[in-house]
Formats: structure tokens, C-alpha cells, sequence
């Protein structure tokens, strides 16, 4: 199979690479470019574990491949933190203990930043909807609720 | 396999009946590359569509909606035109997958995916969607109805290509609606599932009727019958329940873990009748 090359940005970075063209978007950020954050759970698009920010649209990176990102713009949990300084979410999430073993909370944050990009102001049944493709089979979904609905109090008074 | 990406539908019906293997089309993804990960499919060649500038946009037209292949369903949901003219269209479309999948999954792909449980595929029966097919020898449009012919199979021949949905702008007095019943709340597939879209004159009489069924057989039903029962009738109890009872007649439904079949009979007629009642409101039947 002949590779098919790629140039993309990636948390703001300009990237490029050479990927096969049946391998998930994925398969090229976890093993091709480091980027381990994003999580294979189920690889068929239903627990969310992987999930990316392509051109401000949330997608599962195992559902896309990574050929498909040619020209995109895509957004990882990496991306989320500036230096020391973790993204409100990432915060929230510590302090109201929403994670236990942490495997699902990267798709986590990144679902509830784009969730929180659309709608700041989220009732508990819109983040519970807005979640519903995030699964998570320890701590349970009131503690990660909790820390969306803090988090987004903290950054609206952020942006005022 | 090779992937490629072409500009135009011409490149892109001609790369398609030219390959020698397999083919795939893929536009959101969300069955090809789960198809392909559990190894039932494994393309020799496969056609992203998503280039083709024409492919990507909801164009409001004389006659009514054309929906490109490759606009994914969260689109659907935020075009403001789209939801007043043709409400339970869209409603089936954003009952499919989650926030993550809807972000790619396309009604197209939903239709020639061609699963009997399709959500947006009885909702655009109903609303008497058309496909704009482009192939080979040409374009041609057909009736969505038409598309799938049993379970994962469809009607389009080598090299042709889905390019987009045509809607026609609703007659005054119309509404459409679509139910479909699942054990959860999100996230899930329709046991069961029932679209409506009808005409009402002034008084209040129902003038047209679609009524199709979902997941209650190897395709999605349109059951003429059950528009007849509506047709020339207000929507009062008598005309609900003799719509029910012949959606629940029309159904060649599969027991499976989902639903047995007298339970999917018995649940059509009453999505038809709900579907049906909001239908008639959104008319502004009262």
C-alpha cells in the first residue's frame, strides 16, 4: 500500500506526515505522532474515548482516517493545557474528582469544551445530552456533570 | 487500497466505474470505517467525497432543499430554513449516533447504508425525498424509496453516485413528523420507527398523506394504505385507530433481541398515530 502524505495543524502546529490509507486519524496521533491522549476504547465510534475537534466539528478520531485530514484544522486534549496552566476543564475535573481511571476523560474534556464552545451556558440536562456519546465505566457521570457545569461558571466569568 | 480525493462528481463517477476491485464512498464514515475495522469490507479503492465544493452545502433551490451527499447531519440541524420547512426530516436526522458521530454522519450514507432501522430514511420516504444520482451515462433522479433494495444493498449500478437530497418546498398547510421507539433514551437503534408528513385544507381535512415505517421490514415501508386511511378525514380517534391498525398490518417485521414482532406491530401503529398527531399540528390542524 503506497502511503498517502498529509499537512495538517494540529493544536495550532503545522504537521505532516505519511499514513496508509485504511489507518484511523486515531492510529496516526497515538502511534505515529505521540499524541496518546485521545484513547481507543471501543474503535467504532461509540464510546467517545477518542474523540477530536476537526474544524471546530467534534468527531471520533477512530471513525475518521487520518488521510481525511489534509488541509484541516484538528484539536486534541494536548492542546488544552498552556504550560502548567491546565484549561478550566482540566481543573474542574481534579478538584470535583470526575475521573478514576482516565481512560474516557480525554474525550471527556474534549466533548465538554466543545459543548461549552457552543452553548457557555449549559443546563445538567443539556451537558447530560450534549456527554451522551462519552462513555465512562467507573466514577459514574454526576461527578464529570458537576465539574462541566463549575467549569463553565468559571469561564464565563473569565470572558466578561 | 488507495484513497483519493476528487474535486469534481465527474472524477469522481469516472474513478469509481473505472476501478477494477472494490469500491468504497465514503463521506462521514460512521458505517464504511466501522465496516472496514471489523473486517467485512475491505476496499481496493476508496472515493472521499468531501472535496466536492457542491457536496458540502444545503442550496435552497425554486423547488425546494437540495442537501449535498457529504453535509453532515449536525448541519442539517443548524440550517434555520431546512428545520421550519421540514421538521421531522431533521428530527430523524439528529436522532442518529451522538454529538461525535453527528458531526459526520450524512442522511445520504444513512440511506445507502441501506439498514432497515435507517432513522432518516422513513422521515425522507415520507416527505417525499429524491435522490439526484450521478453515473456513468448521466444524472437521473429517483425516489428515495427507491435506493435501498433489502438489507446493506441498493439499486445505484457501478460508478454511480448519491449527490445529493432533494426536498420540495413544503404546500402550505403541511407538516411533517417522525417518531421512532428505542429502550433508552439516546444513543440507540430503532426497534421501531414511523414517518408522517401530510396536507390539511382549511377546515382542517386531510388533503395528502406519506406514512413509511422503519426497521418493520427488509426496507423502509411506505404504506399507501395508511395515508388512505388519513386522507379525506379529519384526524379525529376513528381515523388514528384505523391507521394504526394497518401500519400494524403492514409490517413483516424479524423478532430479535430488539423486539419481537407483535411487539413491533403493535408499537407501529402507535408511532404512525403520534407521528401523525404532530404532523397535523405542525400543519396547524387543531
Amino acid at each position: 500500500m503506497a502511503g498517502v502524505a498529509v499537512s495538517t495543524v494540529i493544536n495550532g502546529d503545522s504537521v505532516e506526515y505519511l499514513c496508509q490509507p485504511d489507518e484511523t486519524l486515531l492510529d496516526v496521533l497515538r502511534d505515529r505522532l505521540g499524541l496518546t491522549g485521545a484513547k481507543e476504547g471501543c474503535g467504532t465510534g461509540d464510546c467517545g474515548a477518542c474523540s477530536v475537534i476537526i474544524d471546530d466539528r467534534l468527531v471520533c478520531s477512530c471513525l475518521v482516517l487520518g488521510a481525511e485530514a489534509e488541509g484541516r484544522r484538528i484539536e486534541t486534549v494536548e492542546g488544552m493545557a498552556h504550560g502548567d496552566q491546565l484549561h478550566p476543564l482540566q481543573q474542574k475535573f481534579l478538584e470535583h474528582a470526575a475521573l478514576q481511571c482516565g481512560i474516557c476523560t480525554p474525550g471527556f474534556l474534549i466533548a465538554a469544551k466543545d459543548l461549552l464552545a457552543k452553548n457557555p451556558d449549559p443546563t445538567e440536562e443539556e451537558i447530560r445530552f450534549g456527554l451522551a456519546g462519552n462513555l465512562c465505566r467507573c466514577t459514574g457521570y454526576d461527578k464529570i456533570v458537576r465539574a462541566v457545569q463549575d467549569a463553565a461558571g468559571v469561564m464565563k466569568g473569565a470572558s466578561r | 487500497m488507495r484513497y483519493i480525493r476528487p474535486l469534481s462528481i465527474e472524477d469522481a463517477v469516472g474513478q469509481l466505474a473505472g476501478s477494477a476491485g472494490t469500491s468504497a464512498i465514503l463521506a462521514g464514515g460512521s458505517d464504511l470505517l466501522v465496516r472496514m475495522k471489523g473486517g467485512f469490507v475491505e476496499p481496493d479503492l476508496i472515493v472521499d467525497i468531501k472535496a466536492i465544493a457542491s457536496l458540502g452545502e444545503i442550496r435552497e433551490t425554486a423547488d425546494g432543499f437540495s442537501i449535498g451527499a457529504a453535509v453532515p447531519c449536525a448541519v442539517l440541524g443548524e440550517n434555520a430554513a431546512l428545520k421550519k420547512a421540514w421538521p421531522g426530516v431533521v428530527e430523524a436526522a439528529k436522532l442518529i449516533g451522538s454529538k461525535q458521530v453527528q458531526g459526520r454522519c450524512t442522511i445520504t450514507g444513512n440511506l445507502c447504508n441501506a439498514s432497515p432501522a435507517a432513522d432518516s430514511v422513513p422521515a425522507l420516504v415520507a416527505a417525499g425525498a429524491r435522490a439526484l444520482i450521478a453515473g456513468p451515462g448521466g444524472k437521473r433522479t429517483i425516489a428515495v424509496e427507491a435506493v435501498p433494495t433489502g438489507p446493506g444493498k441498493t439499486s445505484l449500478a457501478k460508478g454511480e453516485i448519491i449527490e445529493a437530497i432533494l426536498l420540495d418546498s413544503q404546500a402550505p398547510r403541511s407538516g411533517d413528523a417522525y417518531l421512532r421507539f428505542i429502550p433508552r433514551t439516546e444513543m440507540d437503534i430503532a426497534v421501531v420507527s414511523a414517518g408522517v408528513n401530510l396536507t390539511i385544507d382549511e377546515q382542517g381535512v386531510v388533503k395528502a398523506a406519506r406514512v413509511a415505517l422503519g426497521a418493520a421490514a427488509p426496507t423502509v415501508l411506505l404504506v399507501e394504505e395508511a395515508a388512505e386511511a388519513l386522507i379525506g378525514r379529519k384526524l379525529d380517534e376513528a381515523a388514528l385507530e384505523r391507521l394504526a391498525k394497518v401500519c400494524a398490518g403492514a409490517c413483516r417485521p424479524i423478532d430479535d433481541k430488539r423486539g419481537t414482532i407483535e411487539f413491533r406491530r403493535k408499537v407501529a401503529g402507535v408511532l404512525a398515530k403520534r407521528a401523525a398527531m404532530t404532523a397535523y399540528a405542525r400543519a396547524g390542524g387543531k
